[in-house]
């Protein structure tokens, strides 16, 4: 018998923590974030300043990552690279469920023409590959980082109004929501205080998985063309940049590539722990 | 059935009227200029002003739309390249054949290879092989496509000096007479072995890389769902009976293929994102490099054109794979 009861949050952390995968991606998050802030204050060289008097340099303890094209160090701009991709995946998200947990939650608690209407519009959205919708919307609106990061938002809101409807609609017809209900509680108290934490879980699940996956689209993005411009650090930009140099110094697409795998998979095994700690039944559609 | 289909099929129509709706939107409404973005970069005011009367801009947005889906629907008009002055649908016949060579090739690799992979690690399930897939499967989703690409690239083109970097065909080759349009298919179909070679020593690099993606989810999808099969009644009732082990697997495979065939379709989106970043890498002349070749060139009307045609296609690959359900689980009746 436990001496006391844990909390429900002190229960999910311990599980979390005991799934190696989650831990995996966790510790592999918390130094990728680190980096990030650390690169806010120094990274080891200025990863815009111009050298060319120490271009292609090989890898060494100098410069761990070598130097690229025009001397600059690989490792300083991998670094600074890091915060835009945490920007772009936070930006992603937070436009694609800033849309679709609001339009989810209405859709599925009024129901209705409003429902109907909400759901065939998404329909359409998710009709189209996202690569291929954002690609199209940052043709549209004019290749910048910026555009390709509004343009993934508008491309995922659907997913996030989908998950959230059908959380909403379950969740309403519960017991306890209507005990809540009986006893007077007002429908923003319903919403807020019963309906919504019961959508966590699954969003929590969607919003890991498809940070991995929003850096992993803005920088094949960048790779085309429709993103980064000169001289950002972008990582799939550096890759494009890089790539031509790959026979010769291979180290300046490389790395920026493997960073971009690295974070894509921390993010990846998070979600997969999440989803096995959350919700076991879904274990088995795990990918 | 026949209800589900036809109330299926209702359903396509309107989400491809609303496709049509939003590309509509992002070519028309959204782009300050329409006529200047379809222009392209260093158009000249006179052609701004030609392709405004051509995109019919100077009527209200509503007839603008009208025109827009008739002359789709109706003549299949998808615009013209300002690059190359072509119509978008000729320059998709003449583009297409290489892509559909590359991913019917690299489905060839991958499926064959990810359902026997994933049977062979449910059979063994255990806590070395759990590891390894899931590695694998998480390396496969999460390394960049165009890492990979540039990894084979340097391992095979660099250092062994086995495959080409790039192209369709050896330079000393004309391509073989169409017939299909497919390099490898025409070779043989004209008997011509050293164009047939060339094509296939050309296309192992970038349908590998595109392979690679897809072995990965489609391994793990099987295993997990023939793990799942696997420990169902009627096969411990199979094997009680003392079918042999490769029986009780085939009938294991055949109910546990439903979620395989979903990812496979659902894979044909990413598919879709692969293809454009291979193409481009591997100088692979296909819709994809012709695709990136218009975004760089800011060629708007081929990509909308592009954009629409492979959602469209998208959706018809989904509705397929839902029909191929009835053909795989009898249990299924819509």
């Amino acid at each position: 018998m436990p001496t006391r009861t844990a909390s429900p949050t002190r229960a999910f952390l311990h599980r979390m923590r005991r799934n190696r995968g989650a831990l995996l991606g966790m510790t592999l998050l918390a130094a990728l974030a680190a980096v990030a802030l650390t690169s806010w204050i120094a990274t080891p060289v200025d990863p815009y300043a111009i050298d060319v008097e120490r271009r292609f340099q090989t890898p060494a303890p100098r410069y761990p990552f070598g130097t690229d094209d025009l001397g600059r160090d690989v490792l300083s701009r991998v670094m600074a690279g890091s915060r835009i991709s945490f920007g772009v995946a936070s930006f992603v998200l937070v436009i694609a469920s800033g849309l679709g947990i609001p339009l989810g939650v209405v859709s599925g608690y009024r129901g209705g023409w409003l429902d109907e209407m909400i759901m065939r519009v998404s329909d359409v959205f998710l009709a189209f590959p996202s690569f291929l919708l954002a690609m199209a919307i940052v043709a549209a609106l004019g290749s910048t980082l910026v555009n390709a990061i509004l343009a993934l938002g508008i491309a995922w809101w659907p997913r996030y109004a989908r998950l959230v409807r059908g959380q909403v609609l379950s969740v309403k017809q519960s017991l306890y929501v209507d005990a809540a209900r009986a006893i007077g509680a007002r429908e923003g108290r319903l919403l807020a205080r019963h309906i919504l934490p019961n959508c966590v879980a699954p969003l929590l699940v969607q919003l890991a998985t498809d940070a991995g996956n929003a850096i992993l689209i803005t920088a094949s993005l960048s790779f085309v063309g429709l993103g980064a411009k000169p001289p950002s650090p972008e990582w799939g930009f550096m890759v494009a940049q890089g790539r031509q140099f790959l026979l010769t110094a291979w180290w300046v697409p490389i790395f920026p590539g493997l960073a971009i795998a690295t974070t894509v998979a921390a993010f990846l095994f998070v979600g997969d722990g999440l989803r096995d700690v959350l919700d076991p039944r879904l274990r088995s559609t795990a990918i | 059935m026949t209800q589900y289909i036809a109330r299926r099929l209702a359903s396509l129509v309107f989400v491809l009227l609303g496709m049509s709706v939003l590309t509509f939107t992002l070519s028309h409404v959204i782009p300050a200029d329409p006529a200047a973005a379809a222009a392209g970069f260093n158009a000249t005011a006179e052609q701004i002003a030609q392709y405004r009367l051509e995109m019919g801009l100077d009527h209200p947005l509503h007839v603008q739309y009208l025109r827009y889906v008739t002359g789709l629907v109706l003549r299949g008009d998808l615009g013209r390249s300002m690059l190359n002055q072509r119509a978008v649908t000729e320059d998709i016949r003449t583009f297409l054949p290489a892509s559909v060579e590359l991913a019917v090739v690299s489905f060839i690799l991958c499926v064959p290879l990810g359902i026997g992979l994933g049977t062979y690690t449910a059979v063994r399930a255990g806590r070395l092989s759990d590891a390894a897939t899931r590695g694998f499967a998480i390396l496969g989703v999460s390394m960049p496509i165009f890492i990979v690409a540039l990894l084979l690239q340097l391992v095979f083109y660099k250092e062994l000096r086995w495959f080409p970097s790039g192209g369709r065909l050896g330079s000393e080759f004309a391509p073989p007479e169409a017939i299909t349009g497919l390099f490898l298919v025409d070779a043989l179909l004209r008997g011509n072995w050293p164009v047939f070679i060339s094509a296939l020593h050309h296309i192992v690099l970038p349908a590998a890389t595109l392979a690679v993606a897809n072995l990965a989810v489609i391994t793990r999808m099987t295993r997990s769902s023939l793990l799942e099969v696997l420990s169902a009644d009627y096969v411990r009732t199979a094997r009680a009976k003392g079918l042999s082990e490769i029986r009780v697997l085939r009938h294991a495979l055949k109910n546990s293929l439903i979620p395989v065939v979903t990812v496979i379709g659902l894979q044909f989106a990413s598919m879709i994102a692969y293809v454009f970043l291979i193409e481009h890498i591997f100088s692979w002349p296909g819709i994809g490099s012709y695709a990136v070749r218009a975004i760089l060139g800011l060629d708007f009307q081929p990509i909308m054109a592009i954009t629409l045609l492979f959602s469209a296609i998208y959706v018809a690959v989904n509705f397929v794979v839902d029909l191929s359900y009835l053909a795989l689980d009898p249990r299924i009746r819509y």
